[in-house]
């Protein structure tokens, strides 16, 4: 039998392996350790790489978990759609390769970077657990799944911000995310809830063949959009980012940045996949449009104001998670009219689509940078920094880089997503791509000052001693600086390889829902 | 009407979770408030999956002319008490830890974080 | 927190091995009555409850091993991904034991039986790596539970530098 057929289950198979190996490797002392963090994260990537390459190049990959078939038939001849199953189409498999690689660099990162805490076997068990929880979200094709995955990922998640627990602010900041996000997962489960009640089936295919517009239907999309909107940190509900990004450890950081996509992915699945044409009024995509519009301003608003470095940093994070909602939700919109669809729909999608792998890169190397700031200068004030171009070259490099790209500079890929997202959104609405517009200016004020303040300018008494941050962690900065110069290097191919097919699986409902059921029911 | 009793109580304890999230002070009666939540969430999914008169849904009983209640939703909610554990574990742990650093447990008082 | 009277401690005795054993019980017999491999595993970290309130935390934690514990939680979990592992003929976490005989594939009659306890295959070993893991872990929980409570005694010296150089 080929091996490629459990790729969907190997993906998630093999970060849980090297979860619940940690400790066991941890018991060889550090190096053991580390080598075993590698191995698995480059596994890992590996395994989604080439998930992603058999989807493109065959279609929709259905996994069943522990079975041969989607569903149970009794031996009256009932059938259910009632298997654990993954299920792969290219927009899955494209989160979880941009995920992966977030995760990777992570890793890699967070080797050195942890240097000085204890217990970190349980660190590198709760790292795997996260990445788990990540993949599992982007490729269950179940909702009760996707609730139980969400949960992996917000408990290691909680244990992973709080790390550092002698420092109260970490302690904090996690409590915070907890109560946000137990309360969010909740939500879900109650959505679960209220289509089991109605299908008597959690598999997302199998509802998406049945489903019709009715309150239970309404109540339970209110529901899931309010929690995972609440997950990814779009504006009303942001408080937890800024805080719980700020003071995870930077290698986490980048991962959660991931795992807030993965969030992202399961609104857009629901929206796209689960309901689609019969969305009915165009009230939901509105309200993601202007979810999105507020975090787009107030995330970068507040980020003008911030002092320290990785608030800052978090606060774009709302503003950037903003462009992504705002876009696909124009793709929403436009959904049920083709017209508007090949007009300016389609082009919408591709600009959020292509936007969340730019924003995963370029702002997991933001916080990574900022990790390797803090490492090395042990402040992440900019009031107190200053100077550090001289002795950090390679960190200000890579820094310059995920600045520019995040501001949306020319030649750099987030010009290129971004003017995707203008040209789209003024064709619905001008003042949409106006709003754009002014943010991307306001973040490349703000990314001027931490450039400014912290890295150019006369050396510092205080940082002589300061050094370049060791080599584990400029590799896991390469990591991503690579990513972002090919995506800047290549934007044709990436929009026509990476990004269109992801677009067209996400509209295409029909395709999703006859992947898993075939002819059946 | 008493067969939307059930839910009539889901409601009144997911609001009452909410309720005590919202606008407690203690980080205790917070706590309290999100295994309420759970709560409501598991009661719901154990009502969805009643039938009037089932007996438990067990292999030894099958086959015989009594009805079962709907296994399905018990797998999901010993699924979800499972997780509600794990994270109630992990919710008090932490607020030992913010007692252990703030000496307090009043909201209020906990909001190092700013800004 | 200290040692509860003569009478809990005694009860204590008798009870906790009946616990333990009801726990393994219902570890074992998950495939086929309520509960399982979590619900049982709960059952039997009670135990740990049970003696950290009755015999007082000082006397207990002195030659309860966490070391134990987690090595316990570890196996649980090695034996349950490795069932899943060895399911990937098929599918991942496949059940291959079924109906193949031995001491975990017995073939089940159709219709209405007594129950037949070696008859689940692989859903039998993940109840029993689950309770193991149940155990070890909620065992841990509440012993670093009352060791935090105690840490406002000894825990000055002990603070992680983290980044502050």
């Amino acid at each position: 039998m080929n091996w490629q057929i459990h790729l969907p289950a190997l993906a998630l198979a093999v970060p849980l392996l090297g979860a619940f190996v940690s400790p066991v490797a941890g018991l060889g002392g550090r190096l053991t350790r580390n080598a075993w963090m590698v191995l698995v994260s480059m596994a890992t990537t590996a395994i989604c790489i080439l998930l992603w390459q058999r989807v493109v190049a065959g279609g929709t990959v259905v996994y069943v978990m522990g079975a041969e078939a989607w569903n149970i038939t009794l031996p009256s001849g009932l059938s259910w759609p009632i298997r654990i199953i993954l299920e792969v189409d290219a927009f899955s498999a494209f989160m979880v390769v941009v995920g992966s690689i977030a995760a990777l660099a992570g890793a890699f990162f967070s080797l050195r970077f942890m240097d000085k805490f204890t217990g970190l076997e349980k660190f590198s068990a709760l790292f795997f657990l996260l990445v788990t929880g990540m993949l599992g979200m982007q490729l269950t094709g179940d909702l009760f799944n996707f609730f139980v995955f969400l949960e992996i990922a917000s408990v290691a998640s909680f244990g992973l911000i709080a790390f550092w627990r002698d420092r109260p602010e970490a302690v904090e900041a996690s409590f915070k995310y907890m109560v946000v996000s137990t309360i969010s997962a909740m939500f879900v489960l109650i959505a679960v809830g209220f289509f089991y009640g109605r299908y008597n089936a959690v598999n997302i295919a199998a509802v998406a063949r049945m489903l019709h517009m009715g309150y239970a239907e309404k109540i339970a999309l209110v529901f899931i959009v309010v929690s995972l909107a609440m997950k990814c940190g779009a504006v009303p509900m942001h408080m937890w980012t800024p805080d719980a990004y700020a003071e995870a450890p930077a290698g986490v950081t980048c991962l959660l940045v991931a795992v807030s996509q993965a969030s992202l992915y399961g609104l857009f699945r629901v929206c796209f996949s689960l309901y689609g044409a019969s969305l009915g009024s165009t009230v939901v995509p509105w309200t993601i449009i202007v979810m999105g519009v507020l975090s787009m301003f107030i995330g970068v608003t507040m980020a003008v104001i911030q002092k320290e470095m990785k608030r800052l940093m978090a606060y774009h994070s709302v503003s950037q998670i903003g462009y992504i909602l705002m876009a696909l939700g124009v793709g929403l919109l436009s959904l049920k009219d083709p017209q508007a669809m090949a007009d300016y729909g389609f082009t919408a999608m591709k600009g959020g689509i292509f936007h969340i792998i730019n924003y995963t890169m370029y702002k997991g190397l933001l916080f990574l940078t900022a990790g390797a700031v803090f490492y090395s200068a042990g402040t992440r004030n900019l009031n107190e920094l200053g100077g550090l171009a001289r002795v950090m070259p390679l960190t200000t490099f890579m820094f310059a880089i995920a600045a520019a790209a995040i501001a949306g500079l020319p030649p750099f890929n987030g010009f290129v997503s971004k003017l995707l997202i203008y040209q789209s959104t003024f064709a619905v609405y001008p003042l949409l791509a106006v709003a754009a517009l002014v943010t991307s200016v306001l973040t490349l004020a703000s990314f001027v000052k931490v450039f400014q303040t912290a890295f150019l300018g006369p050396a510092k008494k205080t940082f002589e001693k300061v050094t370049e941050v060791p080599a584990s962690m400029l590799l896991g900065m390469s990591v991503l600086t690579i990513v972002i110069v090919a995506l800047t290097l290549f934007p044709g191919w990436t929009l026509s390889h990476l990004v269109e097919p992801a677009a067209k699986a996400l509209v295409d409902q029909a395709g999703y829902i006859s992947a898993v059921m075939g002819g059946g029911l | 009407m008493t067969g939307n009793a059930p839910f009539l109580v889901v409601g009144i304890i997911f609001f009452l979770g909410m309720y005590a999230i919202l606008f407690e002070r203690n980080l205790i009666k917070i706590a309290i408030g999100i295994t309420l939540l759970e709560a409501s969430a598991n009661l719901l999914l154990i009502v969805l999956g009643y039938r009037t008169g089932g007996s438990i849904p067990v292999y030894t009983l099958a086959g015989g002319t009594r009805t079962m209640v709907l296994p399905t939703p018990q797998a999901l909610t010993l699924t979800a008490i499972v997780i509600g554990l794990a994270t109630s574990a992990l919710l008090l742990s932490l607020i030992i830890l913010l007692y252990r650093h703030y000496g307090t447990l009043d909201v209020r008082e906990i909001r190092r974080l700013r800004g | 927190m200290n040692p509860l009277s003569v009478v809990v401690r005694t009860i204590c005795d008798i009870f906790a091995w009946f616990m333990g054993i009801f726990g393994v019980y219902i570890i074992i017999h998950g495939h086929l009555t309520p509960g399982g491999g979590f619900q049982g595993g709960a059952v039997v970290a009670t135990m740990a409850a049970f003696l950290l309130v009755a015999y007082g935390g000082k006397k207990v934690l002195s030659f309860v091993r966490p070391g134990f514990y987690s090595g316990m939680e570890t196996a649980g979990l090695l034996l349950f991904i490795t069932a899943g592992f060895l399911g990937m003929g098929t599918t991942f976490f496949y059940n291959f034991l079924a109906g193949r005989g031995g001491l975990f594939g017995a073939v089940v009659p159709i219709g209405p039986n007594s129950g037949i306890l070696n008859s689940a295959g692989t859903i039998s070993v993940m109840n029993i790596a689950v309770g193991l893991e149940v155990i070890g872990g909620l065992s841990l929980i509440l012993i670093y539970m009352f060791k935090g409570i105690r840490l406002f005694d000894d825990h000055a010296g002990r603070s992680e530098s983290g980044h502050d150089r």
